[in-house]
């Protein structure tokens, strides 16, 4: 439960409020993770964070995290510069159904920071591309400056087998791309929702209305995974904080089967 | 020949699949095949609303045209989407603009024909009301979507 002390190897602008930071252990620690976990990241003297890898889970030597400023602990976070160093506790939660996918379509969707707990999924697939079937990432973000990982999205479009499909909820004239929200794509999807895995991160009503476009176009509410968020501290599951219903979402999460949450969804104020 | 391949692309299109042969042959004399370039404009906001489009390829965004700001695209209508249902309502005046982004082809059904039509032939009107009132059906969910900001800072 104590945090090990981790050093900013490299800091990167994603967009005006979003940074991607890449840290490496002191004192002999390893990397390593599942897709879709998280780790508790502590700024000293600032607060600790619940924030989602968002590396290649292949890289051992180093844990890769884009995180997106909104609030003072946040904003202390892409702060660091390199060399300084944070408390890192973790990785934590079940991830995304790599695994299970395999022989399948794997469709990603994902709105906004959503991105991030997914591009460790898109990398795993990309890196065993022969066991995985179509790779589809459709992605929403409020405008084109909000688009995270740009220079990637084209890199996975040029791939065979790779389709990425990306929209802005508003675009400025000299945008080219599509603007409309993100479930207005599935019609360029070419789906086969038979053989498809969906993995869904974004805003929580955001993937509450995927899910149910997804599964109105014969998608399996078994096959269709989201990742939850809610106010997460300890990690593992004693605390409480992060309760949803019978769940906790540090521990049973964040990763659920759609099958499994959708009550949860509909219901008011949880 | 140009009436035939009309027809063809008519009943191909993704918004008129599944309509019967008899109406598309009605549609098919208030048509006609375009081409815009990138960046030309298809209209203005406060133009007459005289007209739809079928898109076959391209992209056409709609823009809203703020005082004092830069226009902003509000939504992108490309291939298999149509175009414009202004010309559908009273007071026949498209709300926003619409300017093609890429090189787009599309089949633009001129509206006041197409009205005449609907007014001698119910049963056409209403398969055009039908289909018409499902993209607006969606394109108002997509507004409210939209309006709530999903990813903005909370």
């Amino acid at each position: 439960m104590m945090p090990g002390p981790w050093q900013v190897r490299r800091v990167s602008k994603e967009t005006p409020d979003t940074f991607t930071l890449v840290l490496e252990p002191l004192n002999g620690g390893r990397g390593g993770f599942r897709p879709g976990q998280f780790s508790m990241l502590w700024v000293f003297g600032v607060g600790e964070l619940p924030i989602s890898i968002s590396g290649d889970p292949a890289e051992e030597k180093s844990l890769t995290y884009t995180v997106r400023s909104v609030g003072p602990a946040t904003q202390a976070l892409i702060s660091r510069s390199v060399g300084q160093e944070l408390g890192v506790r973790g990785p934590f939660g079940a991830g995304w159904p790599v695994d299970q996918a395999r022989g399948r379509d794997v469709l990603v969707v994902a709105g906004g920071i959503g991105l991030a707990p997914l591009r460790p999924v898109i990398y795993h697939v990309l890196d065993h591309r022969k066991d995985y079937g179509r790779l589809v990432i459709a992605y929403g973000a409020r405008s084109p400056r909000d688009l995270l990982y740009r220079k990637e999205l084209a890199q996975w479009a040029r791939q065979k087998d790779v389709q990425v499909l990306t929209t802005v909820d508003y675009g400025g004239v000299s945008w080219r791309g599509r603007v409309g929200v993100v479930t207005s794509l599935f019609r360029f999807m070419r789906l086969q929702p038979a053989r498809t895995t969906a993995m869904v991160c974004g805003p929580e009503i955001m993937m509450r209305l995927v899910a149910r476009e997804l599964t109105t176009r014969g998608l399996a509410a078994g096959d269709l995974y989201l990742s939850m968020e809610r106010n997460m501290k300890c990690g593992v599951g004693f605390c409480g904080h992060c309760q949803w219903g019978p769940h906790f979402i540090c521990k049973d999460g964040p990763v659920f089967p759609y099958s499994r949450i959708a009550p949860l969804l509909d219901r008011y104020e949880l | 020949m140009e009436i035939q391949s009309l027809e063809k692309v008519i009943a191909e299109h993704e918004f008129f699949s599944d309509l019967e042969s008899y109406y598309t042959a009605l549609l098919v004399s208030c048509a006609s095949n375009v081409r815009f370039e990138a960046g030309k404009y298809l209209w203005r906001e406060g133009e007459e609303a005289n007209a739809f489009y079928l898109i076959r390829e391209g992209r056409i965004a709609v823009e809203i045209n703020p005082p004092q700001r830069k226009p902003i695209i509000v939504d992108t209508v490309g291939e298999g989407d149509v175009l414009g249902w202004s010309w559908l309502l009273p007071p026949y005046v498209w709300k926003f603009s619409a300017r093609a982004v890429d090189g787009t082809r599309a089949v633009a059904l001129d509206g006041k024909c197409l009205r005449n039509k609907c007014e001698q032939n119910h049963d056409l009107g209403y398969e055009m009301l039908k289909r018409f009132s499902q993209i607006m059906n969606r394109r108002l969910d997509a507004t409210r979507i939209q309006l709530l900001d999903l990813y903005a800072t909370r």
